[in-house]
């Protein structure tokens, strides 16, 4: 018997093949992920008493079916918010026990006591625009962001990093076990100093 | 002499295109691995708002989608100019919104049931009536933790 060699398989169409299944998932290809604001929703439970807040420590932002910002029953710019909220909530005007140390805003009498106090009631109309009111929302966390950073910069200068950068790495599920657990009672510090107390008013029942 | 004439021809040599099947497989399985299938077509118009303070949603697996905004041009005949809720492939009214969550998380795995994120993928224009009416019914179900899902940009472009 003559011993016969398997025939060579002809591979030329095999980057005819590669290039039709690299175009398809091409075409299928979405690579960007979705990002944006985390919100905690409060549970839905019927407070039988709500607790008595001084209305000095309680920031009252409203906006209208015209879409106006209204701070404190005066008209603001949205531009303006991020700046007033700052204000708000870096005041540190408490005295005694409710003193601030960290604080370095204005120590007026007349506004919040302590970041820890500080409330920012939001409230919004059904007929405003959505895309508004993530402008507010993104600029009330904007706030909290900033004093977070600045204060976060002041505790651990070593690290390279501000608060969200950190707050970004900790929630990145690459980041290792280790580098979280290092990271965590940095990040609960600067949380429990300028904790985000942001409270959206509950819909009224009856409209 | 002649044993070491060079043979001299004029035309250059072919490119070898031996190479090329592995340099296409090589972009294929980036590809492969890079690829989300989009797991539903989108029915509303759906231009998200823009926002600068964001931050990363969860892994895929983790989320739940709700889409609202008007009907897309195609549908508008059928379905009318206001603002609908679109839960995977169909319009939704807004008391399925919590059947829909339940029904979601029981077919996710017993240890994501607790961490799972709602995503609010809601376009610009839309009224905040419909959104507090979504906002009201996950509360009722007790999914609590969402995400306004934006597009990176900075504030003044919804506001303009």
């Amino acid at each position: 018997m003559a011993k016969r060699s398997a025939p060579e398989v002809n591979a030329g169409s095999m980057a005819d093949i590669a290039f039709l299944l690299l175009i398809f998932f091409l075409v299928t290809t979405t690579i960007e992920t979705d990002s944006g604001l985390n919100r905690k929703l409060p549970p839905m439970e019927d407070q039988i008493d709500p607790p008595i807040i001084k209305q000095k420590n309680i920031l009252t932002v409203v906006v209208n079916k015209n879409n106006q910002l209204l701070v404190e029953e005066k008209l603001l710019q949205i531009e303006d918010l991020r700046s007033t909220a700052v204000e708000f909530l870096d005041n540190g005007g408490g005295q005694g026990e409710e003193a601030c140390n960290f604080c370095k805003g204005k120590k007026d009498p007349a506004s919040s006591d302590n970041p820890e106090k500080a409330i920012i009631s939001l409230k919004n109309d059904r007929e405003t625009s959505y895309k508004v009111y993530i402008a507010v929302q993104n600029e009330l966390v904007a706030a909290y962001n900033e004093l977070r950073n600045r204060e976060f910069l002041r505790l651990n200068p070593t690290l390279g990093m501000d608060f969200v950068q950190a707050n970004a790495k900790y929630s990145d599920p690459r980041t290792s076990e280790d580098t979280r657990d290092e990271l965590r009672p940095k990040l609960d510090v600067v949380k429990a100093m300028y904790p985000q107390k942001l409270s959206e008013a509950e819909p009224s029942k009856t409209s | 002499m002649s044993k070491f004439k060079k043979k001299k021809s004029g035309d250059l040599p072919a490119i070898s295109t031996a190479s090329l099947p592995d340099i296409v497989f090589m972009l294929l399985f980036f590809f492969m691995v890079a690829t989300v299938m989009r797991d539903s077509t989108l029915m509303v118009v759906n231009v998200l708002p823009a926002a600068d303070q964001i931050q990363k949603l969860d892994k895929k697996d983790r989320v739940m989608y709700i889409y609202a905004g008007k009907p897309s041009s195609r549908y508008q005949d059928k379905y009318g100019t206001s603002a609908k809720i679109q839960l995977n492939d169909k319009f939704a009214s807004v008391t399925e919104v919590g059947a829909f969550i339940l029904a979601e998380r029981a077919a996710k795995r017993q240890e994501l049931q607790n961490v799972l994120t709602t995503s609010l993928k809601v376009d610009g224009d839309t009224k905040m009536g419909l959104i507090t009416d979504i906002k009201q019914e996950l509360r009722k179900v007790n999914a609590l933790k969402i995400n306004y899902t934006t597009r990176v940009g900075d504030f003044s472009q919804n506001v303009e």
